[in-house]
């Protein structure tokens, strides 16, 4: 028996292609805030059009395509078998492409639903809802399959992210369609701006938190050769992560129309997640903690640690912004963009980068990746682009807080909004430099890619046995 | 306020799922090892060859901070509610916040705005203090279309002229800012040829002065007498009852180009002035008509 690891390299490349594309997207957009000239009035190239072609390229084609790949790598590996079916896995492949092809279409073209991060009209979410079913069949049935008694902790975070995705797409997109690019969602007023931060909030928490952290699960040790620091830890911050998850959803809506009870318990179990998401931070550095010594050497591990503290920074900041007389000063402002960079980027996207360094060499057999010397460049491009990004919407988010709020004795405001633009604009620029500094990185990452498959036949991987658990089985 | 379905529904599951946390907590610090020697020790599992897990204890300090968070709830929903329709200790809400920080700012306003409303208009044109609030009422509320200077943009008047849409008394102008203003001007020259239009373009050009063709002028007056002079005057003068602007200055809302005159006449114009009297008190909308009529005087 050997692995199916032709639908991991494919999810592979067009992770990186997807990477480079929508953080392109996003070097534009922010451009386009530093100088708004540059849409050209073209109405495609205009901000409120690339901005959700921004968002959804870099979490479902990138952020998608590499959780999905990776997920079928592990779960191979991890139960010890082949994926159930090679027809089902190639036509989740080309069913996921198909449909970031039509979010790359039809997000120029202005159709949208409106709805942050669920902006995809009802024929797209139709077929997302096909395919993610599809592999879930895929997913689950793999595990079923497992000639390992207990499942890997990896595979319980993948695991917990396509159930919850698939239930947070369906709910949030039921809608009545009046024609082929338009509907209307069966929800109205609080009701719809609930349902729709219950899904964006969630999608914070089960595709960018715990689909990642399966990833991490299995590619820190991975590449750190050492054992998980704590079972017991990953089983509480595993079980408490996703039930805590569920309820934060309203701190999105602080001081709105929102009835006041939802709002408090939005913040309090906001505040409650914090240790469940720190769980994951500590299992991953003490996983990493007695191989301190690589990190002189192997960029890769550089990438892991760096992912894991930016985890562990944006998982305290979120739940400090999520108290009301915090969220009072950042809501609105550009901290809550810098504070979704430091995830996306710092932990996300660095984590993607880290586990993809450690995959490709293995699946044509080898350990290491065609240079070392690139990935460090690319380590430390993105490690500074992340820096410059978030440390300027920090002071640019704190700065339009303050200036908002800011008022006279006779009541009027100390400034006006545009004032408030023309301060900001200098950190525009300081943030489109850090978005393109991480971009370049993503060349070096495209070209060793290259450089490491690229020519290289791929010869079938046999399956390992199962180790013998003895009197543990 | 929620149904007592619903109220006890967010009750009881909010609880459930704090306390199956705390539940959860205390079984997987009980969670040992088959080698009870070694409490670090792996749990014996293996996967992929070298994948292995130790069973470290929960780090206290962690635990600790998890069990914060849980007493931190309890306490917050205690004081400021979020279990249904249970409301909290502290008889909090966002309306409750809301309306006290306006009654606080309305106090400290009430002693400033008393001073003005004692003042006659002429007096409040002149006073500087209230220019400056009045200068800042501007800055948030008209300068987008009125331009941060006053001085207007096409299709949005200059205020620091002398040229009045709707005269420069101060009711006039309060009366502008208080109930807006509809400046429509209807396409009644649609039909002609475009011969006919180009004449009359050439006769409005001739009344603000500029350089025309006598013998087109002199057909467009025809026309103009026919369909413009009920509003904009034989003169061309102007109707500030109406609002009709005066044609006969070089001053142009739209243009006075040409084409823009054109896409004028074929078009119509329709100048829309918002309605201020439910987002600004009458104390500030009088403040800013003083401020307004002091630009220009």
């Amino acid at each position: 028996m050997t692995y199916n690891d032709k639908v991991v390299r494919q999810f592979v490349v067009v992770t990186v292609l997807w990477g480079i594309v929508g953080m392109l997207v996003g070097v534009i957009i922010a451009a386009q805030l530093w100088m708004p000239q540059l849409n050209f009035d073209i109405p495609w190239l205009t901000y409120g059009r690339l901005r959700p072609l921004h968002t959804n390229a870099v979490i479902f084609a990138f952020g998608g395509s590499g959780l999905i790949g990776t997920s079928l790598y592990v779960v191979q590996r991890t139960c010890h078998v082949r994926l159930i079916s090679d027809k089902l896995a190639s036509f989740v492949f080309w069913g996921w492409q198909l449909i970031i092809v039509a979010a790359a279409v039809s997000l120029p073209l202005g159709l949208t639903q409106g709805k942050e991060y669920a902006e995809l009209e009802w024929p797209i979410d139709i077929l997302i809802t096909i395919v993610w079913v599809a592999y879930a069949i895929l997913f689950f049935g793999t595990v079923a399959k497992r000639r390992v008694s207990h499942i890997y902790v990896a595979n319980w975070f993948y695991g917990a992210f396509i159930l919850t995705i698939a239930l947070l797409h369906i709910v949030n997109n039921l809608s009545l369609p009046v024609e082929f690019g338009k509907s209307y969602p069966i929800y109205t007023g609080a009701v719809d701006a609930m349902v729709q931060w219950w899904y964006g909030h969630n999608a914070v928490g089960f595709f960018l938190t715990a689909g990642f952290l399966g990833m991490m699960y299995y590619f820190v040790p991975k590449q750190a050769e050492g054992p998980v620091y704590s079972y017991r830890l990953s089983i509480v911050h595993f079980w408490a992560l996703i039930a805590i998850y569920m309820w934060a959803g309203p701190h999105h809506l602080h001081y709105t129309a929102l009835p006041n009870w939802l709002q408090s318990l939005g913040m309090v179990f906001s505040l409650i997640l914090l240790a469940p998401s720190w769980g994951g931070m500590i299992n991953g550095i003490m996983t990493l903690s007695g191989a301190w010594h690589k990190l002189r050497t192997d960029p890769v591990l550089k990438f892991m640690i760096v992912a894991l503290s930016f985890y562990g920074m944006s998982t305290f900041e979120g739940p400090m912004m999520s108290i009301k007389t915090v969220n009072a000063l950042s809501h609105y402002t550009d901290w809550t963009v810098g504070h979704v960079h430091s995830g996306a980027l710092g932990w996300v996207a660095m984590m993607t980068i880290g586990s993809l360094y450690c995959l490709i060499p293995r699946l044509i057999g080898e350990k290491k990746m065609y240079s070392i010397k690139a990935i460090d460049i690319h380590f430390w491009t993105s490690t500074i682009g992340v820096v410059m990004y978030i440390t300027s919407m920090w002071i640019a988010g704190v700065m339009q807080g303050l200036m908002w709020r800011a008022f006279n004795e006779d009541g009027t405001l100390t400034y006006t909004f545009i004032e408030s633009l023309v301060a900001t604009n200098p950190y525009y620029l300081v943030r489109m430099l850090g978005g393109l500094l991480f971009l370049s990185g993503m060349f070096f990452f495209a070209w060793n890619t290259w450089k490491t498959l690229g020519s290289k036949e791929m010869t079938p991987i046999k399956a390992s046995e199962p180790a013998d658990w003895g009197e543990h089985a | 306020m929620l149904s007592s379905f619903w109220h006890w529904y967010v009750v009881i599951i909010t609880v459930f799922t704090i306390l199956a946390s705390l539940w959860l907590l205390r079984w997987t610090k009980g969670i040992s090892n088959r080698d009870k020697d070694n409490e670090t020790g792996s749990t014996g599992h293996v996967w992929d060859e070298d994948l292995v897990e130790l069973n470290n204890p929960l780090p206290r300090w962690w635990l600790q901070l998890f069990y914060i968070t849980i007493i931190f709830a309890f306490v917050y929903m205690f004081l400021f509610g979020g279990l249904g329709n249970i409301g909290g200790y502290l008889g909090w809400s966002q309306e409750g916040q809301y309306e006290a920080e306006m009654n606080a700012a309305a106090e400290v306003e009430e002693a400033i705005f008393s001073r003005y409303r004692e003042m006659d208009n002429e007096t409040l044109m002149a006073d500087a203090e209230a220019n400056a609030t009045g200068q800042r009422l501007f800055a948030n509320n008209c300068s987008m279309c009125h331009g941060s200077d006053a001085r207007g943009a096409r299709g949005f008047p200059n205020l620091r002229d002398d040229d009045w849409l709707y005269g420069d008394s101060f009711d006039t102008v309060m009366q502008s800012i208080t109930d807006g203003r509809q400046g429509a001007m209807p396409v009644l020259v649609g039909h002609l040829d475009d011969n006919a239009i180009s004449d009359l373009v050439v006769y409005v050009q001739s009344l603000s002065g500029q350089k025309a063709d006598a013998a087109m002028a002199a057909n467009g007056k025809q026309t103009f007498d026919m369909f413009c002079v009920a509003c904009h005057m034989p003169d061309g003068s102007g109707n500030q009852a109406l609002g009709a602007p005066r044609l006969n200055d070089d001053i142009w809302l739209y243009g006075g180009e040409p084409e823009a005159i054109r896409t004028t006449l074929i078009q119509g114009r329709n100048g829309n002035m918002p309605a201020y009297k439910d987002l600004l008190s009458e104390d500030r909308r009088r403040l800013l008509a003083a401020y307004v009529l002091s630009l220009s005087k």
